[in-house]
């Protein structure tokens, strides 16, 4: 642990330094890849929706030694037709799903259930979505959807910078494919619970955002006055900067995450427990990933094409060009040795860190 | 989003004072709590069993969706459910205006009952039974007379719909209501044993003044629903049953029909004018109390459909209680090891200011139980967990830098408070975002996972709360003592562990700049 806040502080000076930014392609064609795996993955199986969103019936028969078999004679007998899934949760509880049914129907499975597996009726745990409510239900999940993006949108517009703004929404929408091609492709089921917690996450990565951004602004704010290093070395060290930051953001949010998935998967099986966690804990792994890898790359790439922007990259190429970088006779060099002294302006922060960065990796 | 300068974060004086300020808001709010008995959580269906209904009106040929004809479903409906005597019992309507949906929970085993007598239109109707037949479906040439020769009233057109209709497919046998009383009807038995073409609506169920279920011991009929109506029904039975009794079989039957199904079609061998009638049909006593109930307290004024039914038996409820506290615990004690490991001695900070955040949502979670009715769902759980996490995080987040600020150089005493000043910012903009996300999935979310957006938001709350008035000054009393300003080893402010060694140090100093670290 220790090593990890050794490691803090060697970001946090610079001397330690990940390239982020620099090596944006390599990120971009990373998130692309997965971004095209995960659109092929929804064009090909789709979603696998929840009984929720189509309508149907899920009866949980809480019974040591129940079989499958005896569900299924149960569920011929009752006369359902179509397509039904019968499972076995644990050791001692068997799960039916089927299509929308009647009330008639219902109760007929129901008795049936309790007949075959000897229970009693109050025991067997129901669920039933009318099909007309099931659609209800995905046009509410919908337009939460779509509003909570329009509103998060909006937000960031008026609390950052409008650039800050863009690159935060890019991540944002980033977050929201690479997640659905996840439950895509791995064939999650997606139920109102999963897109709760979707969103929540969703609401968690702006968090994160957020931190690094912060750390941005406040590093980026003098950067043409001074002129000694680009916007894009200076954002570069605001990630380097606030990475133990965010990792234990990520980590500690992760923790009760974890636990609600372990518990919520391992001991009641399907419901609401499991859903919402798996979509946390995608959610939360995408998210910091976009807020480090996405975001501020692009955030830099947008300052970058403004002119005066432009003009300071070559100013600072120019100077070092021109001068020894590790000549110790430069002004700034004694920066470092005020990481001991009483009183330094924080406004010298980058001035050591980007200079010591992209050249010395030392590790 | 001013710029902070943080020349301008000042101690903020007193932070002893600050802290008692919250210990004795939190004593009374405890004290309040047990004055006004709110000493045990509400607990959601999903955490003790019981069964909920959604109904959602259906348009039917009868009649429009009005928001007033919501409103009087619903108190029909509470009189239904409150007919159980189950404690406890909910009906609200969700939802604003004409598209709200009624929904019902009723804790405990009482399973389909409720799904049965909840869901029932109720809409009971005396029809005359023009002609009666077999359930199966039976070609158009064998049944179809000459149009001379079908009875009065029955048209070519109910003829056909007539025999094309099978009632022994349980899908013809669904009734629901919302047929026209002025119209005639073709429709099965509730059996499925034969089928009929039954005149227009003679009597209604609003003609009904009392409904009671009764049990025939003579007859050995069993339990049936005697009806008493009022003077008007009284005049328009007399009238029907006189008239009936001289026409041939079928004819001479009078359908009671209810939800658009035929109960019983007894045949009618005098007037009744004592304006009562009974209901008979192999009920149980359940069953004959049930309607009864339903009849008593009126048909609903609009058709519904079952939108969702949800049934957890009370072991079920149990397990998932029993899930959602182990994992709250084992979340906790993950983020309280973590916190140790990582920040050693102001990680103690992080487990205090915890401490009180749960003493606070659990406060909250008492109080709005007694005031405004809120309940702990699994979800809600769910959320509370899940905001370990994210109330940690803010501490996190000045931790981290106040540790900046140190490795800037600064004494602790003067990074507390300029670490704060520009922590303080990035915490109360995340925990907007936080908040802004929980209210609009609050509104966004259907049925039981609001519980979750409700809790997030809560103690997203209650996180600014405890930062600004328990974890910010905590730090600054610390800031005080020896142990943490000398940055011991387990202080979680050493050298060590802020990435600044001794040597290093030196080395700077001398020059090196850190070379060959």
């Amino acid at each position: 642990m220790s090593k990890l806040s050794g490691l803090g502080g060697r970001l946090y000076r610079g001397e330690t330094s990940i390239d982020f930014i620099g090596k944006r392609r390599r990120w971009y064609a990373l998130s692309g890849l997965v971004i095209i795996i995960s659109a092929i993955a929804l064009g090909t199986s789709g979603l696998k929706l929840g009984i929720e969103f189509k309508g149907g019936a899920s009866f949980i028969v809480s019974k040591s030694g129940g079989t499958i078999a005896e569900a299924q004679s149960a569920i011929k007998a009752a006369g359902i037709t179509g397509e039904t899934i019968v499972q076995k949760i644990g050791s001692n509880k068997i799960s039916i799903q089927t299509g929308a049914l009647s009330n008639a129907d219902s109760n007929a499975l129901q008795t049936q259930l309790a007949q075959s597996f000897a229970v009693d009726i109050n025991t067997i745990d129901t669920t039933s979505i009318g099909p007309s409510w099931g659609k209800e239900i995905t046009h509410k999940a919908l337009y939460g959807l779509f509003g909570f993006i329009i509103v998060v949108m909006l937000y960031l517009a008026l609390a950052f910078e409008p650039k800050m703004a863009i690159a935060a929404i890019v991540a944002v929408i980033h977050d929201v494919f690479i997640t659905v091609g996840i439950y895509a492709l791995v064939g999650f089921d997606v139920t109102p619970a999963t897109v709760i917690g979707f969103l929540t996450i969703l609401g968690y990565s702006l968090y994160d955002t957020v931190v690094v951004f912060d750390k941005v602004r406040e590093n980026t704010r003098s950067v043409t006055s001074v002129g000694k290093v680009t916007y894009s070395e200076a954002a570069n060290l605001a990630v380097n900067q606030t990475l133990v930051r965010s990792f234990n953001t990520s980590l500690i949010a992760l923790l009760p995450v974890a636990s609600i998935l372990f518990v919520g998967a391992g001991l009641l099986g399907a419901g609401t427990l499991k859903d919402l966690s798996l979509a946390l804990f995608v959610g939360l792994a995408t998210g910091t990933y976009s807020s480090i890898f996405v975001a501020t790359p692009i955030l830099a790439q947008l300052r970058e094409r403004e002119p005066g922007m432009k003009a300071l990259t070559k100013r600072v190429q120019a100077r070092s060009g021109l001068t020894n970088r590790d000549a110790s006779q430069s002004p700034t060099e004694a920066a470092p040795v005020n990481v001991l002294g009483e009183a330094v302006d924080t406004k010298a922060n980058y001035q050591r860190g980007p200079r010591n960065q992209p050249k010395r990796k030392r590790r | 989003m001013s710029a902070i300068n943080p020349k301008s974060a000042k101690p903020t004086g007193h932070p002893g004072r600050t802290v008692a300020i919250l210990a004795i808001a939190l004593v009374a709010f405890s004290a309040l709590a047990i004055l006004q008995g709110a000493t045990s959580f509400k607990l959601g269906l999903d955490l003790r069993g019981g069964t909920s209904v959604t109904l959602q009106p259906r348009a039917t040929a009868g009649g429009k969706i009005t928001s007033a004809a919501i409103d009087q479903a619903v108190s029909i409906i509470r009189q239904r459910v409150n007919s159980l005597g189950v404690a406890e019992s909910e009906v609200s309507a969700q939802g604003t205006g004409v598209n709200r949906q009624i929904v019902i929970s009723v804790p405990g085993a009482t399973g389909r009952r409720i799904v049965d007598l909840v869901g029932q239109t109720a809409e009971l109707r005396f029809r005359q039974v023009l002609v009666e037949g077999a359930a199966a479906a039976t070609s158009a040439s064998t049944d179809t007379k000459t149009a001379a020769s079908l009875p009065t009233g029955v048209t070519p057109a109910l003829n056909a719909q007539y025999a094309a209709l099978d009632c022994s497919n349980v899908k013809n046998r669904q009734g629901g209501g919302g047929d026209d009383p002025s119209a005639p009807l073709v429709t099965c038995n509730r059996a499925g044993t034969s089928k009929y073409i039954l005149a227009p609506a003679e009597v209604l169920g609003s003609d009904v003044s009392k409904a009671t279920a009764a049990i025939d011991q003579q007859g050995g009929s069993g339990w049936y629903v005697l009806l008493n109506f009022n003077g008007n029904g009284t005049s328009k039975f007399g009238a029907m049953t006189t008239r009936v009794t001289k026409l041939a079989t079928p004819q001479n039957q009078a359908a009671i029909v209810l939800d658009g199904l035929v109960v019983s079609a007894p045949r009618i061998n005098e007037a009744i004018v004592s304006g009562s009638a009974q209901i008979t049909g192999n009920f149980t006593q359940t069953d004959a109390t049930d309607l009864a109930n339903v009849l008593k307290y009126g048909a609903l004024p609009l058709a519904f459909d079952r939108g969702e039914v949800q049934q957890i038996s009370p072991t079920l409820g149990a397990d998932q209680l029993r899930a959602g506290l182990l994992a709250g615990a084992i979340g906790l004690i993950l983020v309280v090891l973590y916190s140790l490991l990582y920040y050693r001695g102001l990680g103690l900070v992080s487990i205090g200011s915890l401490a009180v955040a749960g003493a606070i949502t659990v406060l909250s979670f008492l109080l709005l139980g007694k005031w405004i009715g809120f309940t702990l769902t699994l979800a809600g759980i769910a959320g509370a967990i899940v905001s370990i996490g994210i109330t940690a995080d803010s501490f996190v987040v000045y931790f981290e830098r106040l540790r900046d600020e140190v490795r800037e150089g600064r004494s602790l005493r003067t990074a507390v408070e300029t670490g704060w000043a520009r922590a303080r910012r990035t915490i109360l903009v995340a925990d907007f975002v936080s908040l802004i996300a929980s209210i609009l999935l609050y509104f966004f979310a259907v049925g039981s996972v609001r519980g979750f957006a409700f809790t997030l938001g809560l103690t997203t709350v209650v996180d600014l709360v405890v930062v600004f008035f328990f974890t910010k000054p905590l730090v600054s009393v610390i800031s005080r003592i020896g142990f943490y300003a000398q940055g011991s080893t387990w202080s979680g402010f050493s050298q060590k562990s802020l990435g600044v060694s001794p040597s290093k140090i030196s080395d700077s100093i001398n020059g090196f700049n850190g070379k060959e670290a």
